[in-house]
């Protein structure tokens, strides 16, 4: 175990290191962080010329590449064209799409589990026609259309029905709220919708899933056997069926990160948070665009914790199930 | 334990599942019974009688039936009612923000648009690009699903290791940093398509990959290397043909995240871009009003998510079609 562990790692870190340097290259040609400034008349070429200096881009893109890497290994993730670093401003946004996505995956695998239970035990009854035509529905709604019809349409006459605002639909927090409760509320206020709208995109698949498992776990030849033994219904599906049936999507929780972080982003821009995914998306179409250290420090942690998200999931599902050896 | 099988069997199943966690990205997870089909999948090269066995499960299959007429009135609908509908997508018209009424069945924008043609037009807009993804982004993937089944070994482990780095990072966000240089091109639409297609390949490869490492122990093959095919031949003639359910199946399914990918790139105003729309771009254009304009809202998400349902449907009725094993799952 320990052995795979570190072999997986070591991989990792190998994938790591190419997916930096391809990641580099991407934002490289992806613009030209000077069109803005070299599209004004007014600008001299000698302020063209310093300001390719201080950004950098006069050396050769290896050299570009090696002193950013060596740079982020310490930490530091250089300064985005407003002149802040980029690091410290990353991290606190990245508690703020975290209020987003831990409370998201833990609801969604909260449902998921039980509607994927309730459907397969109850196969094609009203319920599981029902509630897998939800799943469906929302499997096939974008997010963007989800978070408009909860900002637009739901908060909005709640809001006007209560006469106050309870659901915000803007941003993550009220600036200037004081006090701990107050504070608490407000956030809260805040995170709901956006909540719901990532949760309801991500239990659907994962429902299906669970589902999909559980069935056939329920058709196994032990579960059979544990039915014919005697065991009353419950015990054989709480104990012997739906464990077994919870490994698989244990699993695809852990492998969807990539997925839930790609479902924020868009859920930040809808609900207009200051997050992670709203920094991507400045740093690409802000004024002074693309913001070259905002984007390669966000690629590269995003490409950092999906590398160990797949570590993750692939030793869970070997600590789950004893039918698998690590060797 | 000792080194001896460095995890055979527990690397496969775990690879297994992030194939299944690639698809799309906003898309949470997969479809189950997809990959299940393919990991114990004992379907011959379709015969013909096995093709109209097929079709006539996909006929009865109701909920694919309806996906595939929804799809189709979409489709054609989309192509024929321009025709003949009086306004163009770009014609200006004389009522501002009106409802839906007998001139105007959908209603119009601020500035005069007609929203039938609108949605006509950017239902064909979002269409051309899914089909147009599913296409390039499926011979990719066949072709170097069935390269690193087919030979393993190294070519695989390089090919499967590119694979993953595709998947590094979310999709949503590589297409993004690029759309933000290619889609400001003349033309957006083929950009945007093709940039798709280059990253929609991935979970169709690992599939095929899969099938193709179970098939080429099979004696059918062994037989034809036996006689001394070419590997050409073999993989053309004998094994895609094997794997064609798969293949159709994929392929259908990355229509709808196509789809769905596509108009969020374009809500996020980095697909596609004026005088050009598609549902993303209409739905980002109608959100400021919503709340008092609803129709300009209403009208092109729903068609945007019957587009993607109906296409999910028939991704689903062919699967349980092609493999009756699979079915109810």
């Amino acid at each position: 175990m320990a052995g795979y562990l570190i072999r997986r790692l070591l991989a990792g870190i190998v994938t790591l290191a190419v997916a930096s340097f391809l990641l580099f290259l991407l934002v490289a040609v992806s613009g030209n962080p000077l069109a803005t400034l070299m599209a004004n008349p007014h600008v001299s070429p000698a302020t063209i010329a310093a300001a390719r200096h201080q950004l950098g881009l006069d050396q050769p893109l290896l050299q570009r590449y090696w002193s950013w890497l060596t740079n982020m290994l310490q930490g530091n993730f250089g300064t985005s064209t407003t002149g802040q670093p980029v690091g410290p401003e990353l991290w606190s946004r990245l508690g703020i799409t975290l209020r987003m996505v831990v409370p998201t995956v833990i609801i969604a695998a909260f449902i998921a589990v039980i509607i994927g239970v309730v459907t397969a035990v109850r196969q094609y009854s009203i319920l599981d026609h029902t509630l897998t035509g939800l799943a469906y529905l929302f499997y096939s709604a974008p997010v963007f259309v989800i978070a408009i019809l909860l900002k637009d349409f739901l908060a909005t006459d709640l809001n006007k029905a209560v006469g106050h605002t309870v659901l915000y639909t803007i941003g993550e927090s009220t600036p200037g709220t004081t006090g701990a409760w107050p504070t608490f509320t407000n956030i809260l206020g805040h995170t709901v919708l956006p909540v719901i709208t990532l949760v309801l995109v991500t239990y659907a698949g994962w429902s299906r899933y669970q589902r999909a498992s559980m069935l056939d776990v329920l058709n196994a030849d032990y579960v059979r056997f544990a039915r014919a033994k005697g065991l009353s219904p419950r015990r054989v599906l709480y104990v012997h069926a739906l464990r077994n049936a919870l490994i698989p999507v244990v699993t695809v929780v852990a492998l969807d990160f990539a997925t839930i972080i790609g479902g924020a982003i868009i859920t930040e821009i809808a609900f207009g948070w200051n997050g992670m995914g709203q920094f991507l998306y400045q740093g690409l179409t802000g004024a002074v665009s693309p913001d070259t250290a905002v984007v390669q420090a966000w690629l590269m942690i995003t490409a950092t914790a999906v590398i160990l998200f797949n570590i993750f999931a692939d030793v869970l599902y070997a600590v789950l199930d004893p039918r698998i050896r690590l060797a | 334990m000792p080194d001896t099988e460095p995890g055979t069997h527990a690397g496969a199943q775990p690879e297994f599942l992030a194939a299944e966690s690639s698809r799309g990205t906003v898309i949470a997870a997969p479809i189950p019974g997809a990959n299940v089909g393919t990991e114990t999948d004992e379907m011959a090269a379709p015969s013909r009688g096995q093709l109209r066995m097929a079709s006539r499960r996909f006929v009865r299959h109701k909920m694919a039936m309806s996906g595939a007429i929804i799809f189709l009135v979409l489709l054609l609908g989309s192509i024929i009612v321009p025709i003949f509908w009086q306004y163009s997508y770009s014609s200006i018209t004389n009522s501002f923000a009106t409802g839906p009424s007998a001139a105007h069945p959908f209603g119009t924008d601020l500035i005069g648009h007609d929203m039938l043609a609108q949605v006509m037009a950017g239902t064909l807009t979002s269409l051309e690009v899914a089909l147009l993804v599913a296409a390039i982004s499926t011979v990719i993937g066949t072709a170097i699903g069935a390269l690193a089944g087919y030979y393993g070994g190294i070519i695989d482990q390089l090919l499967m290791r590119l694979t993953d780095l595709v998947l590094v990072v979310p999709l949503i966000a590589i297409l993004l940093v690029l759309a933000n240089k290619f889609s400001r091109q003349s033309d957006s639409q083929l950009f945007v398509g093709l940039l798709l297609a280059l990253l929609f390949w991935t979970y169709l490869a690992r599939l095929i990959r899969g099938t193709f490492m179970s098939l080429r122990e099979r004696e059918f093959i062994e037989a034809e290397h036996a006689i001394g095919a070419s590997t050409w031949r073999i993989i053309l003639r004998h094994m895609v043909p094997n794997a064609a359910g798969s293949i159709v199946v994929n392929a259908t399914l990355t229509v709808a995240g196509a789809i769905l990918i596509e108009a969020s790139l374009s809500f996020l105003g980095l697909g596609i871009q004026p005088p050009q729309v598609d549902l993303g771009s209409l739905i980002a254009a109608g959100e400021g009003d919503a709340t008092t304009l609803p129709w300009l809202f209403y009208f092109p998400a729903a068609f945007l998510v019957l587009a993607i349902l109906a296409v999910n449907f028939i991704g689903d009725g062919l699967r349980d079609a092609l493999d009756p094993t699979q079915r109810g799952r």
